[in-house]
């Protein structure tokens, strides 16, 4: 290397640095893959590990997942960070179609929810109610852990809280607490407090930290949890692959798309029950 | 105790099974956190060298704000990292959200003040014991702020180390700019946090026992270098770099 | 630029070099204030090829403040550092007490002085060589420069001085760490640096050493050049600024 003067070679570095990081800028988005915001508890119950590889055979393209709360998955795609959305909260899914951030929605599967909670159950609530146990667990001011994330399980919760008398914006009952986080991490701070938690089936069957924790209510058709798909609009966001958003969309409500929904299993129950076109 | 002594078995099981998807997760985080330490070092190295040798009203500002930059969050640098590559962001059209790309540039961010700081301090000192002769032989402040940089090298390996150390370890930026996503995005400490919330304690701790052991190997590396270097002189003569 | 009018001259002062001599560099009633402190006051020098210079005073005298006052490293306060009219800059180099080399071998601790004092590539090689030479190191241009001794560390200095063909060469004590056989290998050098054409300013508080290889001597008194005399004059002379007197009482015996 022959530099003739010790200025001249300052020179040149800084801009051959200037110039490297001018050029690393702007990287290529295209390649067949789509990007999918949905939720943690989704992406955690494992059906995409399963489902995925199946629409990778039928079509070549790549689903690249990243696992959010509702809220933030329906905000990534209302950014067109996403190329596609699917989650599970009917109110918002719709809000974000009328909004124009989102093409048609199609009903895609539900899972269910179940209340979870010490096997020695202080309060009394198993059953197949789950107003009924909101109800008892409210009164008897038992430790409930509540995700407060704005996710798909967090309003449904506020739901459930409602059918039962408690409106949880205005007064928390006693024992209420909020953790701000994901399905699992809420499973954890509930093992080893002791406490009842409402989770989707899927994050709990998953789910290693046990403690002494168990489902006491399930079966309650109001714990039915839905799941719509919704391609991002590209009227919004010119850049989205349309094409290959909408192949995913039509794949995982056609007949192949179902069954392999309702194929996935832990151990042997099944987790996601598919209803598109019902 | 059982959730360590489980863990530690759980690693052993994970290097000696050679799973091919957890050296996928390794070999993404060394990518990214060593181009991002690269890159860093690049910016970092000349801010600390030109800091040590400029004179300017506001410096005493400017070195401040520096310092603390030093304790940024790197959940902080992840979120404007996000919000600047956001396709509804100024820098939506680059298409490089939730890539490992984006992963470089968040971590580059985080480790330029750490490695600009400690230059800046190793430069002065440098300077105090060579600034004299360098200028005398016609070197220029800066230009003797960088030779001596090539002098103190085994030092710099040092602050590059501690860089490294500080990308490898972070979760918050890389999470939010690349979105953890399986066979693309996601690193060993995304991979830890993803485990930690799915309840499974002893993998995410083993998972961290095993980046420790890799990045252990690195210093390993490193400091079997500086030993070298250091063997090149009598015991008497030069011993402070 | 010629000769300056007598009110400018130091206290005491006469001509070493030859009249003809050519003029390299000079100093007008120049000063270095450091905040408050004065280190340098009224300095009025002139260095002319040929010139010997052992620059000598107390600890505190601002030798070493002069030294880099002269090599441009400080600019003046007050007064001027004046470089003769036409022809160029005068070329310089200076040696430290204790030797600054960087964490390289010998040859690339040359070759980096040769490109910082902007020596074309192609003739590189060929001064390094004979620097190398010159001081007698050939035989360790690969090994690391610190892992030389003390005295050859100051030797690979006197070489980097050489490869540039300063006119002037600074010698800020140059032999004060050093034992006395590398005293006499470094002394020998400077010596022949000398004879070779090259100027010199040296700061000593060896005054035999200044006697050995000085042709002029500058006596520095807080801050103050109070003598400038032929190395003979200073020695022999009765007249002496009584500062200078005191001094020479004070060191002689020790040298």
């Amino acid at each position: 290397m022959d530099l003739t003067t010790p200025t001249r070679l300052l020179r040149r570095a800084t801009l051959a640095l200037l110039a490297a990081t001018a050029l690393a800028g702007p990287a290529l988005a295209q390649g067949n893959f789509i990007v999918m915001a949905s939720t943690t508890s989704t992406e955690q119950s494992g059906l995409f590990a399963h489902l995925l590889p199946a629409f990778k055979a039928a079509t070549g393209t790549d689903v690249r997942v990243v696992a959010l709360g509702t809220g933030q998955a329906l905000d990534t795609g209302r950014r067109g960070d996403a190329d596609i959305v699917f989650v599970h909260d009917q109110v918002a899914e719709e809000k974000f179609v009328a909004d124009g951030f989102g093409l048609k929605r199609l009903p895609v599967m539900y899972n269910d929810f179940v209340l979870i909670g010490p096997t020695a159950d202080p309060a009394k609530v198993r059953g197949k109610d789950i107003t009924a146990a909101l109800q008892k667990v409210g009164t008897a001011g038992a430790p409930f852990v509540s995700r407060g994330d704005k996710s798909g399980t967090h309003a449904a919760e506020l739901r459930y809280w409602k059918a039962a008398g408690t409106d949880i914006a205005a007064a928390k009952p006693a024992g209420y607490k909020e953790c701000g986080c994901g399905m699992g991490p809420a499973l954890n701070i509930a093992a080893s407090t002791g406490a009842y938690v409402l989770a989707d089936r899927g994050t709990w069957l998953n789910f290693k930290n046990r403690a002494d924790l168990a489902i006491l209510v399930e079966g309650d058709t109001r714990l039915f949890n839905q799941y719509g798909v919704m391609v991002v609009n590209p009227a919004k966001h010119p850049h989205v692959k349309v094409a290959l958003a909408q192949a995913f969309a039509d794949w995982v409500v056609s007949p192949a798309g179902q069954a392999s929904i309702a194929g996935y299993k832990i151990g042997g129950e099944q987790l996601f029950f598919p209803n598109a076109g019902r | 105790m059982n959730a360590f002594s489980e863990s530690v078995s759980v690693a052993l099981n994970l290097i000696a099974q050679a799973d091919a998807a957890l050296w996928q997760i390794v070999a993404l985080s060394l990518r990214v956190s060593t181009t991002a330490c690269a890159l860093g070092a690049g910016f970092g190295l000349l801010l600390g060298a030109w800091l040590a040798v400029a004179r300017f009203p506001g410096h005493a500002v400017v070195v401040g704000v520096l310092n603390t930059l030093l304790a940024l969050p790197s959940v902080v640098v992840g979120l404007v990292v996000y919000l600047l590559l956001s396709r509804s962001g100024p820098l939506g059209s680059w298409g490089i959200l939730f890539t490992p790309t984006a992963m470089v540039i968040a971590q580059s961010i985080l480790v330029v003040p750490l490695i600009a700081a400690l230059t800046r301090q190793l430069v002065t000192d440098a300077l105090r014991e060579g600034g004299d002769e360098l200028a005398a032989m016609g070197a220029g402040r800066l230009l003797s702020a960088l030779l001596l940089l090539a002098h103190a090298r085994l030092a710099v390996l040092t602050v590059l180390l501690t860089a490294f150390g500080r990308a490898v370890a972070e979760v918050g930026a890389v999470m939010i700019v690349g979105g953890n996503i399986d066979g693309v995005t996601r690193v060993m400490t995304t991979a830890i946090a993803l485990e930690t919330s799915k309840g499974d304690l002893p993998l995410a701790l083993a998972l961290g026992i095993v980046l420790l052991g890799v990045v252990a190997v690195i210093n390993l590396a490193a400091g079997l270098l500086q030993r070298r270097g250091q063997a090149a002189l009598p015991l008497t003569a030069g011993a402070a770099a | 630029m010629s000769g300056l009018p007598p009110h400018m001259a130091p206290a005491l002062a006469g001509s070493a070099a030859q009249p003809a001599a050519p003029l390299l560099l000079a100093l007008q009633q120049a000063g270095v204030q450091f905040g408050a402190q004065a280190a340098l006051r009224d300095i009025t020098l002139q260095i002319h090829r040929g010139d010997r210079i052992a620059l000598v005073g107390a600890n505190g005298s601002g030798k070493t403040t002069l030294l880099r006052l002269l090599n441009g490293l400080l600019p003046p306060t007050s007064g001027q550092r004046l470089l003769p009219a036409g022809g160029r800059p005068p070329i310089t180099a200076m040696l430290f007490q204790r030797p600054f080399l960087l964490h390289f071998s010998v040859r690339r601790n040359l070759q980096l002085a040769l490109w910082l004092a902007g020596v074309p590539a192609a003739e590189r090689a060929a001064r390094v060589d004979g620097a190398l030479q010159r001081v007698g190191l050939q035989a360790k241009a690969a090994l690391p420069a610190r892992s030389l001794s003390g005295g050859q560390q100051q030797r690979l200095a006197l070489a980097r001085a050489w490869a540039v063909q300063p006119d002037i060469l600074f010698l800020d004590e140059p032999t004060a760490s050093l034992d006395p056989s590398a005293k006499r290998e470094v002394e020998q050098l400077i010596d022949d640096f000398g004879q070779a054409g090259m100027a010199l300013v040296m700061s000593t508080h060896n005054l035999g050493q200044a006697r050995r290889l000085a042709n002029r001597m500058l006596y520095l008194d807080a801050g103050r050049l109070l003598a400038d005399l032929p190395v003979d004059d200073f020695f022999h002379r009765t007249d002496l600024p009584p500062e200078a007197a005191q001094f020479l009482k004070g060191e002689l015996p020790w040298t």
